[in-house]
C-alpha cells in the first residue's frame, strides 16, 4: 500500500508581472486526510498547484512532498498523481495512447494503462480518441493519469468540475477512499459545496493568501448568526429594527436580522407592536461562513 | 541514463500514436515522386533525343548536363522535401504548448532538458526516416524513369551512394530545427507559416539574388537551405552555376556543420525562449 507523504508550502509567493497571484502561502497537507484547497476565481489555487508540482517557478518559497520538491523526486509519478484544471490531451490520440506515452515514461508497466482505465470507468472508450470525449470522460481520464502509478499522494485541480450526479458521487468515495488507504488528497475547488460532503480539512485562500485552515467543523466558529424575521406589516417591522439599531438585510422569507437572540427580535416587535408571522434562526451553512471569510479577505 | 532513454521511448510513442507522420510521409513521397519522375522525365528525354527542345520552346537551355542529371533527381529529396522534417518537428514541439500536454510530460518527467534532449534525438531518427521515404521517391521513381530513356542512373557509382547517405543526415538535422524552431515560436500558426515562408519564399529568393554578386553569395553560402545543399552536394541551385550564376558553396562537411548549429541554437535558444518557462 503506497504511503501518503505530507504537502508542504512553505512562505510560497507567485507574481505574474504586476499580478501578485499567490502572496506568501504557508500550509501542510496531512497524509490519511481529505483536505479541501478553496477559494474564490482568481484566489491562486492552480498557480499554487502549479507551483507544488514543478510547472511554475515561484517567485519566493518552497512546496515539497515529504521534504522533497516534486522535480528532485525520484519517481514522481510513482509519489504523486495530479490532474490540472485544463485538459491536456492530444484530441488525436486514444485514451490507451495518452496514458500509454507518460506509462513508458515513468517505467511503469503497459497493464497499468488498461487497469487506471477501469478504475475511472473508461475501459469501454481505450481505443477512442480523446478529442471527441464529453468534459466528464476527460475529467475522468485526468484521474485515470493520476492513478498510473498508483501514488501516494493525490493532488487534484477542480476534479469535479463537469461530472454528472454519478460521476460526482462516485468521485466523493473515491476521495474518501484514497484517505482511508492513508493516501495524502488535496482537492481545490471554488465551491465548499462541491466538496464539503468529501473533506476533512479545508485550507481557504482569497487572492493569494490564507485565510483559514483547520478541520471543517472550524468553520461553524466564523459563521456569523441570523435571525429570520417576518410580519404580515413587513414596513413596520423594518422601521422597528432600524430604531433599534438592528441591522438587517431582505431575503426571500423575510427580513435576515444580524442577531444570534430571536427573543431580542421579538421583543422588538412586541413593544413596537408589530405582529410576527415568522421568527427563527437562520441555519448559518458552512458555505456563509466560508464566504464570509473570503469575503472579509477582499475588503481588506 | 534508463530515464533518458524511457524518455526518448515516449517521444517515439507520442509521434507514433498521431496521424501526423504518416500523412507527411505520404505527401513528401506523393510530391517528390512526382517532381523527380516527372523532371527526370523531361531531362533523360532531352537528352536522349526523345524530348526536341525546341518544340517545347526554351525548356532546352537550362537542361544540365548527361552526367548531372541523376545526382540533380536525387537530391530533390533533401533539396525540396527538407520541408517536411521541419514542419514535423516544429508540430511535435508547438502541439505540445497547443494541447497542453507540457503539463503530463513534465509531471512525469521534471528533468524538462532531459525532455528537450529526448524529442531533438526522436525527431533526428524521425527525420532521417522521411529522408528514406523521400529518397524511394526521388531515387527510386528518378532511377525508374531515367533508365526507361536509357539514360545511366549512375546508382553503381559511389558517389550516388554517399549523396544518399548524406541526404539522409541533412533530413534529419533539419528534423532537429523544426523543434527547435517550434520552442522558440511554440504558436502552432505561427511556427508553420515561419517555416513555408522561409522555406518556399523567403530562402530561395535571397539565394537566387545573392548569387548575383561576389560578396553576397560568400554570405548566402550560410542559409541554412545552402548550406543543406552543400552537405547533400547537389540541388537546383549549385546546378544553376553552369547557367553563370555565382553559386559558391561551402564544403559538405562545412555546410553540415552549418546546419548543425542552427539545430543547436535553435534548440537551446527554444529551451531558454519557452521550454523551460511557467506551464500555466
Ligand atoms: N500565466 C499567467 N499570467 C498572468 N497572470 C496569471 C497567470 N496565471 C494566473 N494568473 C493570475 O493569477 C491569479 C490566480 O490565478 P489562478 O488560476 O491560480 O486562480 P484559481 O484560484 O485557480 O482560480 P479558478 O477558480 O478560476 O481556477 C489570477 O489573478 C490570474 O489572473
Ligand atoms: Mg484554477
Amino acid at each position: 500500500m503506497p504511503v501518503g507523504a505530507v504537502i508542504e508550502f512553505s512562505n510560497i509567493t507567485k507574481t505574474f508581472g504586476p499580478v501578485k497571484a499567490v502572496d506568501d502561502l504557508s500550509f501542510s497537507v496531512q497524509p490519511g486526510r481529505v483536505t479541501g484547497f478553496l477559494g474564490p476565481n482568481g484566489a491562486g489555487k492552480t498557480t499554487s498547484l502549479r507551483i507544488l508540482l514543478g510547472l511554475v517557478a515561484a517567485t519566493h518559497g518552497t512546496a515539497t512532498f515529504g521534504g522533497i520538491r516534486y522535480r528532485d523526486l525520484p519517481k514522481p509519478l510513482e509519489t504523486v498523481g495530479a490532474a490540472l484544471e485544463a485538459a491536456s490531451f492530444h484530441p488525436g490520440r486514444t485514451a490507451r495512447n495518452h496514458l500509454g506515452v507518460y506509462a513508458i515514461a515513468a517505467g511503469l508497466p503497459a497493464a497499468r494503462v488498461m487497469a487506471v482505465l477501469e478504475k475511472v470507468g473508461l475501459a469501454e472508450f481505450a481505443d477512442r480518441r480523446v478529442g471527441g470525449f464529453s468534459l466528464g470522460m476527460r475529467q475522468r481520464l485526468g484521474l485515470a493519469f493520476t492513478l498510473l502509478g498508483d501514488p501516494g499522494v493525490l493532488v487534484l485541480d477542480e476534479p469535479i468540475n463537469g461530472l454528472d450526479p454519478e460521476g460526482i458521487k462516485w468521485i466523493r468515495g473515491f476521495l474518501r477512499d484514497m484517505a482511508a488507504e492513508g493516501r495524502t488528497v488535496l482537492v481545490s475547488s471554488h465551491l465548499l459545496s462541491e466538496v464539503q460532503q468529501s473533506v476533512d480539512d479545508v485550507i481557504i485562500i482569497a487572492r493569494g493568501s490564507l485565510v483559514h485552515r483547520g478541520p471543517l467543523s472550524s468553520l461553524d466558529e466564523h459563521a456569523t448568526p441570523h435571525i429570520v424575521v417576518d410580519a404580515p406589516d413587513r414596513d413596520a417591522l423594518a422601521a422597528a429594527l432600524r430604531a433599534a439599531d438592528v441591522p438587517f438585510t431582505i431575503g426571500r422569507s423575510g427580513l435576515v436580522a444580524a442577531s444570534g437572540d430571536p427573543a431580542l427580535i421579538g421583543h422588538i416587535a412586541f413593544s413596537a407592536g408589530v405582529e410576527l408571522s415568522a421568527l427563527h434562526r437562520q441555519k448559518s451553512g458552512l458555505e456563509e461562513s466560508f464566504l464570509a471569510l473570503v469575503n472579509g479577505a477582499d475588503s481588506q | 541514463m534508463t530515464t533518458f532513454i524511457r524518455t526518448v521511448a515516449s517521444e517515439f510513442a507520442k509521434l507514433l500514436s498521431t496521424r501526423m507522420w504518416w500523412i507527411l510521409a505520404l505527401v513528401l513521397f506523393g510530391y517528390i515522386g512526382l517532381l523527380a519522375g516527372g523532371l527526370a522525365a523531361l531531362f533523360a528525354g532531352i537528352q536522349s533525343g526523345a524530348i526536341d527542345p525546341s518544340a517545347g520552346g526554351a525548356g532546352g537551355q537550362g537542361a544540365p548536363p548527361l552526367g548531372s542529371i541523376p545526382p540533380l533527381i536525387y537530391s530533390f529529396a533533401s533539396s525540396v522535401g527538407y520541408v517536411f522534417p521541419v514542419l514535423l518537428g516544429a508540430l511535435a514541439t508547438t502541439g505540445e504548448f497547443r494541447h497542453q500536454t507540457l503539463t503530463p510530460t513534465f509531471l512525469a518527467t521534471p528533468r524538462r532538458a532531459g525532455v528537450l534532449g529526448a524529442k531533438t534525438l526522436t525527431l533526428f531518427v524521425v527525420g532521417v526516416g522521411l529522408g528514406v521515404v523521400a529518397l524511394l521517391a526521388s531515387v527510386g521513381i528518378g532511377a525508374l524513369v531515367m533508365g526507361a530513356f536509357g539514360v545511366d542512373t549512375l546508382l553503381g557509382d559511389g558517389e550516388t551512394w554517399t549523396l544518399i547517405g548524406r541526404t539522409l543526415l541533412t533530413m534529419g538535422l533539419w528534423a532537429i530545427i523544426g523543434v527547435g524552431l517550434g520552442a522558440l515560436v511554440p504558436s502552432q500558426v505561427a511556427s508553420i507559416v515561419i517555416v513555408l515562408a522561409f522555406t518556399q519564399f523567403v530562402e530561395p529568393l535571397l539565394r537566387l539574388a545573392s548569387s548575383f554578386l561576389d560578396w553576397t553569395a560568400q554570405i548566402a553560402q550560410f542559409l541554412p537551405g545552402a548550406a543543406s545543399d552543400a552537405l547533400v552536394g547537389a540541388s537546383i541551385f549549385t546546378g544553376m552555376g553552369q547557367a553563370g550564376l555565382s553559386a559558391v558553396a561551402l564544403e559538405w562537411w562545412q555546410g553540415g556543420l552549418v546546419l548543425l548549429a542552427y539545430a543547436a541554437a535553435a534548440t537551446i535558444g527554444g529551451y531558454f525562449v519557452s521550454w523551460n518557462r511557467d506551464v500555466t
